[in-house]
């Protein structure tokens, strides 16, 4: 019997590799979403959050009648209101042992840490009610002083938390001699302060917020045995562990689904206080409970990026062969440790030494408490950091040495044939070519030719200067093996899951633990599947977001859907065929030992016989003639736990030019050529590559979070956070070299970071490279013009190579930092309004 | 976010609207685009009791022309006045500053009087109507109208020469027939609010300029006029040279604000180059 | 209240509406138009973009009243008869979204681009897409779309 086509004689072209355009999209283009704010149940309350307007206060009275007797206003809740059942909002990732984390309790209680903390929850009929009566509830607040500047947080002048007695969480090392993965990095040091060249640096990072554009929206429904709770995440299945640990309601009695998500990049990847403050509230009241906040509110509440100064020391050779870096980062966590938190810095700590052979490393982190919004993961987390650092330096070292700084990267980095590599930070990559996608980029950018207009420009002192950037990155992705998760103290296992499904019809169901939220896994997951298992494209269905529905997941961050998630989606469709096969050997009548798979057919060996795969789905679904003993289902389940990470690496290579005059900078040209392994889908991966290229450049230019003195968000709209637009923006030019991964059956790697990993320091490297004739080296990020314009200004035009003053050191108070800062005050904090 | 309730008024004469602005005062707000507004009420940052929408005044919108001038009803959107001939030929720079503001879809509802009356600093329109000597008919309380000058129009930050109780109606432009035009804009991305501006429209004669007009936007708590920069650009080639010299002292006496685009002193050295770009540009050269 | 009759993606509605509320908010909670969505509230993102009277506007900084006798179109009602609109159709082919929430508006707005300007330099579609955010494509897929939309719709202009 049968009810498909046979679709065997025409075996269709393989899927992966094909630019598949992507099934998501009809829905996405014609308006017909489901976004978390679409939902409307029966019933339902409306939320409004009343916030503290001040960054550090405690709280000595909430006086919420006038707020309570307003129309349509069914309750007002405080934190003391809700403190029993509101649970906390915890870390997942204390990064030390005798880390300091102070309770993150989603509706404050007594004390709040930063502005725009919750204080108090209305709900109504109407979101407008609710917004109405959250005007009128009263708190007052005694202000307390607040600690805004990393740097004065490391202090202690002021606490950020009084009852913790330091603004200090956490420190945590890695270091090559210890470790035994390389040498010692102070005799290294001092070998080159001897004979040999030392480079010091201070490095910003600045505050970034995450800028998804669809605002976070929470609906809980409790009417149900399962709670229901909708929510705009990245990570519906670690948000049901996170309420489970925390609130008293039991997992089994807790469903989250992730509906339409749009966009996350790290910022999605929490457990919030509005989830929590919306589930306890409905909680309370016994009826469905939506909240949706404002962008303003996106601004204060939902966590920031970044936020390090990076404190470098790179040793050298006279001819540029570097023998060892020191990094010591100081990273604000803002009022609380997020989810990651601080294992967000931790995670670059094997990414400073990027694609090179140092001889000895050593990672050096101490996390503090500020009075602002928390800082967690941010589209790369803690890579684009490592990568900014480490590239600014080798540009610097090019100088020192004298020669062009693609030479002095190919001097020290790890030749193609080395390759699996054990780096000086203990990652062993597995790997990469970082001479071919070099060679790519330069040829498809004319690189020699900028580099003679350069020259032109320099020689005939053109009010525009010309710069070329480069950033040749590799990055750890594809978090992650649970062993190494479980020896750095996270909180949870890097494994993921798959089932699939294969219905009577011949159609299949593919579930998977990951959650995509603008990725495109249902159409990539589908070509592999179509692949695996010889079913159309078309047929096959992919499932996420839903922990009902995909009870088992660890979700989607880190790029690590395709070489984790996709991983486990192989392992459970080869599981569909090995169980088909004894069946189908029954329906061919034929030993098992004697049937192989191919493009969607059992065949027997040495014969023309043969069944399709929808074939066997009917026939184990009918279940009339199966071998004895055997259980009637070919659905299978995947778990796959990687053993290592991916590593993706490429060559970014980056003109911008520099119109002295203003400070104002213009992209000329930017070319990226990308090894991220074997391709599924080429369409998705370019557009993965575009928007992280755009976030990348976007904290080189534009970006960047900034307080006043008081610790109000001064960047709190998009009016102030200037996102780039389509104006502020170019055409880039993308390829790839390709070296199959060799830690997952398809030989990928990670794509999702790759492009903002990499693209911030080519920019900020082209700027520098337009400037430096003006004697400058370095430039806060963002680069805005009036710093570029400082910046030359201060720099002192260096009349004759060589004259440039000796390489600055580390002096106590006096970081060679900042020459174009915009005010006398702390450059990062400074308080323009 | 919703903004606080008010009630909504919708006059269809300028009489109309002026008698609900003397029956509600300091209560009412006057929606003229409303795309500066609504962005207020909607944050909170003000709550008026009603609301006076003058989106259905036809007397208010459209171009025309009367004799040497121009006439420009307050409630003409921004993308009606980049569409107008009329404007291009006769009155390029403020065409030129139009075309920058803000972005499409606000260009589409925005209105002139809307933006001259909020009055921002940072504003674009205010610049042009200062150099091209716009003249703003105010409606009063009485019936009656007066005409201001545009030197005389902008009075504060946020604040003109707009009386309680009374309405924008007209600008009014002497045409600038055969001028050339330029706005020259500096933002860091491009649906910001200038960081400075300037607007900058010169006549030539024969290679040099005859008469130049040139206003600042967003180097003062008002756009300004550059009177002394516009004296010494007469009779000057539209040379790099001669056209630097004649602007350098352009930031003279300008108090323009400090914030995370750049501080007052950075903003007083934009306004040199950017002065000195423009006019080359509507010169021509 | 304030009665309002607006024609929305071809049907005619009478409604009281606070006049406060938002076009957008009376499309999405009123009419259950959920297909245009809210992403700012400064009016930056675009993403509410519909056309009212044929023209775009930010649904987010018009109020329900203004709207009030006349006709808006949204993502909902380009598609004709189950056909997509060429622009939609260039948006999936040249994988100009990947979240897709700033989708609806910014395909409103290239709508808008293209009506004015039928065959826009990449220059002249960069800058008509300025209203619009999008944090996902880099803007370089979409500007991709747009110039396709522009040459699809052209040849079907000539050969009709």
């Amino acid at each position: 019997m049968t009810i498909t086509e046979d679709r065997a004689a025409d075996a269709p072209t393989p899927e992966i590799g094909r630019a598949r355009t992507r099934k998501e999209d009809q829905r996405l283009i014609t308006g017909r979403t489901r976004w978390t704010d679409n939902i409307q149940l029966p019933g339902m309350l409306h939320l409004a959050m009343v916030r503290s307007p001040f960054a550090h206060a405690t709280i000595s009275a909430i006086n919420t009648d006038e707020a309570k007797a307003a129309s349509g206003v069914l309750a007002v809740f405080t934190g003391e209101d809700l403190k029993d059942i509101q649970g906390v909002n915890i870390t997942a990732w204390p990064i030390s042992a005798d880390q300091k984390t102070p309770d993150h309790l989603p509706v404050a209680v007594s004390h709040v840490a930063h502005a725009g903390e919750i204080v108090a929850v209305v709900a109504a009929r109407s979101s407008a009610e609710a917004r109405d009566a959250a005007e009128l509830v009263d708190v007052d607040y005694d202000e307390l002083p607040a600690v805004l500047d990393l740097k004065q947080a490391a202090t202690d002048s002021v606490l950020a938390h009084p009852g913790l007695g330091t603004n200090t969480s956490a420190t945590w090392q890695l270091d090559s001699a210890s470790g035994g993965t390389g040498g010692d990095i102070e005799a290294a040091i001092a070998t080159a302060r001897e004979g040999g060249i030392v480079i010091e640096r201070e490095y910003r990072q600045q505050r970034l917020i995450p800028a998804f554009m669809e605002p976070r929206s929470t609906v809980v429904d409790p009417t149900g045995e399962q709670v229901t709770m909708w929510s705009a995440t990245q990570v519906p299945h670690v948000l049901r562990f996170c309420i489970a640990a925390t609130t008293g309601l039991q997992e089994s009695k807790i469903r989250v689904i992730a509906p339409d998500v749009g966009g996350g990049f790290g910022g999605k990847l929490q457990t919030t206080p509005e989830e929590f403050a919306t589930l306890a509230v409905a909680r309370k009241l016994g009826k469905p409970c939506k909240y949706t906040e404002t962008r303003s509110e996106t601004m204060v509440s939902g966590h920031h990026g970044r936020d390090q100064w990076q404190k470098l020391t790179l040793a050298a050779e006279k001819d540029g062969t570097v023998t060892g870096l020191k990094v010591e980062l100081m990273a604000d966590l803002g009022a609380y440790a997020a989810l990651v938190g601080g294992g967000v810095p931790v995670l670059g700590a094997w990414m400073f030494n990027s694609i090179y052979k140092f001889a000895a490393y050593q990672f050096n982190v101490t996390t503090y408490y500020t009075n602002k919004t928390w800082v967690d993961a941010y589209r790369g987390a803690g890579r684009p950091e490592a990568t900014y650092g480490i590239e600014r330096l080798m540009d610097e070292l090019a100088v020192e040495v004298g020669v062009d700084p693609l030479e002095i990267r190919e001097k020290n980095w790890i030749k193609h044939e080395e390759f699996p590599f054990t780096t000086v930070a203990g990652m062993t990559y597995d790997s990469g070519n970082y001479e071919a996608a070099t060679a790519k980029a330069k040829e498809l950018f004319g690189y020699d030719e900028l580099r003679a207009e350069q020259r032109r420009r320099r020689e005939s002192n053109d009010p525009v200067q010309l710069g070329i950037g480069i950033s040749t990155f590799t990055e750890m992705c594809g978090l992650a093996p649970s062993r190494i998760l479980g020896v750095l103290s996270y909180g949870a296992g890097g494994w993921e899951s798959a089932s699939i499904r294969m219905l009577a019809t011949g159609t299949v169901e593919v579930v998977t633990g990951s959650s995509a939220h603008g990725q495109g896994h249902e159409t990539a997951w589908s070509q592999i599947v179509a692949d695996r298992l010889g079913v159309p494209f078309e047929d096959i269905e992919v499932l996420h977001g839903d922990t009902q529905i995909a009870p088992r997941g660890m979700d989607t961050y880190g790029s690590r859907s395709l070489v984790v998630g996709a991983e486990a989606v192989i392992r459970a469709a080869d599981k569909v065929i090995e169980k088909a096969k004894p069946i189908a050997a029954h329906m061919l009548e034929a030993s098992v030992d004697d049937i192989e798979f191919s493009a969607g057919r059992f065949g027997v060996k040495g014969t023309d016989k043969s069944v399709s795969m929808p074939e066997v789905a009917l026939e184990t679904w009918t279940c009339h003639n199966l071998p004895d003993g055997i259980e009637p289902t070919i659905d299978a389940d995947a778990t796959f736990d990687p053993n290592t990470f991916s590593f993706p690496h490429g060559t970014h290579l980056c003109a911008m030019e520099v119109d002295t005059e203003t400070g104002a900078t213009t992209m000329r040209k930017y070319v990226c050529v990308d090894d991220i392994g074997n391709i599924v889908n080429p369409l998705i991966v370019e557009g993965q590559v575009h928007g992280g290229l755009v976030q990348g450049i976007a904290q080189a230019l534009w970006e960047g979070a900034e307080y006043d003195d008081q610790g109000t968000l001064v960047t709190g709209s998009f009016v102030d956070y200037t996102l780039p637009t389509s104006a502020d923006t170019i055409s880039f030019i993308t390829d790839h070299t390709t070296s199959p991964s060799t830690t997952n059956t398809l030989g990928t790697k990670g794509v999702g970071e790759a492009g903002t990993i990499a693209s911030t320091p080519a920019v900020v490297n082209a700027i520098v490279d337009a400037v430096r004739s003006f004697g400058v080296n370095d430039i806060l990020m963002p680069c805005t013009p009036e710093r570029v314009w400082k910046a030359i200004q201060k720099g002192g035009a260096v009349p004759v190579e060589g004259e440039r003053d000796a390489q600055p050191h580390f002096d106590e108070g006096a970081p060679n930092q900042d020459p174009g800062a915009a005010s006398p005050e702390s450059a990062s904090e400074g308080s323009q309004s | 976010m919703i903004p606080a309730q008010f009630d909504y008024l919708a006059p269809s004469t300028v009489q109309e609207a002026i008698a609900a602005l003397a029956e509600h005062g300091d209560d009412a707000k006057v929606l003229a685009g409303g795309q500066s507004l609504l962005p207020i009420l909607r944050m909170r940052l003000n709550a008026p009791g009603v609301v006076i929408d003058l989106g259905r005044i036809a007397e208010l919108q459209g171009v025309s022309e009367d004799g040497d001038h121009l006439v420009i009803g307050a409630m003409t959107t921004y993308a009606a006045v980049l569409a107008s001939g009329a404007v291009s030929t006769h009155a390029a720079l403020l065409s030129k500053a139009i075309a920058t503001v803000a972005d499409p879809q606000i260009r589409h509802r925005g209105t002139i009087g809307g933006a001259l009356v909020h009055a921002d600093p940072a504003g674009d329109v205010g610049a042009p109507a200062l150099a091209l000597e716009a003249e703003l008919v105010i409606a009063g309380a009485d019936g009656s109208t007066r005409t201001v000058a545009a030197e005389d129009f902008f009075e504060d930050l946020f604040t003109t020469a707009v009386g309680e109780g009374e309405l924008l109606t007209q600008i009014r432009v002497p045409k600038h027939t055969g001028w050339g035009a330029h706005y020259e804009k500096f933002v860091r991305v491009s649906h910001q609010w200038s960081i400075v501006g300037v607007a900058a429209t010169v006549r030539s004669e024969g290679g040099s300029i005859a008469e130049a007009r040139v206003g600042l936007t967003n180097m003062g708590s008002t756009p300004l006029r550059a009177r002394s920069v516009e004296e010494a650009l007469v009779g000057q080639p539209a040379t790099d040279e001669a056209v630097r010299a004649a602007v350098a002292s352009v930031a003279d006496g300008t108090n323009p604000p400090s914030d995370l685009n750049g501080d007052s002193d950075y903003r007083k050295h934009l306004a040199t180059v950017l002065t000195r770009r423009a006019v080359l540009a509507a010169a021509g050269a | 209240m304030t009665r309002i009759n607006v024609t929305v993606d071809g049907v005619s509605y009478s409604d009281e509406v606070e006049p406060r509320t938002l076009l957008v908010q009376y499309l999405r909670e009123s009419l259950g138009k959920t297909g245009t969505v809210i992403g700012c509230d400064t009016s930056n993102c675009g993403a509410c973009t519909v056309h009212l009277d044929g023209t775009s506007v930010k649904s987010c900084n018009v109020l329900a009243v203004q709207a009030d006798g006349h006709e808006v179109t949204t993502i909902e009602g380009l598609a004709v008869d189950g056909e997509l609109h060429p622009v939609q159709q260039a948006f999936h082919e040249c994988h100009a979204l990947q979240c897709g929430y700033c989708t609806p508006g910014m395909i409103m707005q290239a709508c808008d681009v293209l009506k004015n300007n039928p065959d826009p330099s990449e220059q002249e579609i960069r800058e008509g897409l300025e209203g619009n955010l999008c944090r996902c494509t880099g803007y370089h897929n979409i500007v991709k779309a747009v110039q396709q939309a522009a040459t699809s719709m052209s040849s079907q202009a000539v050969s009709s």
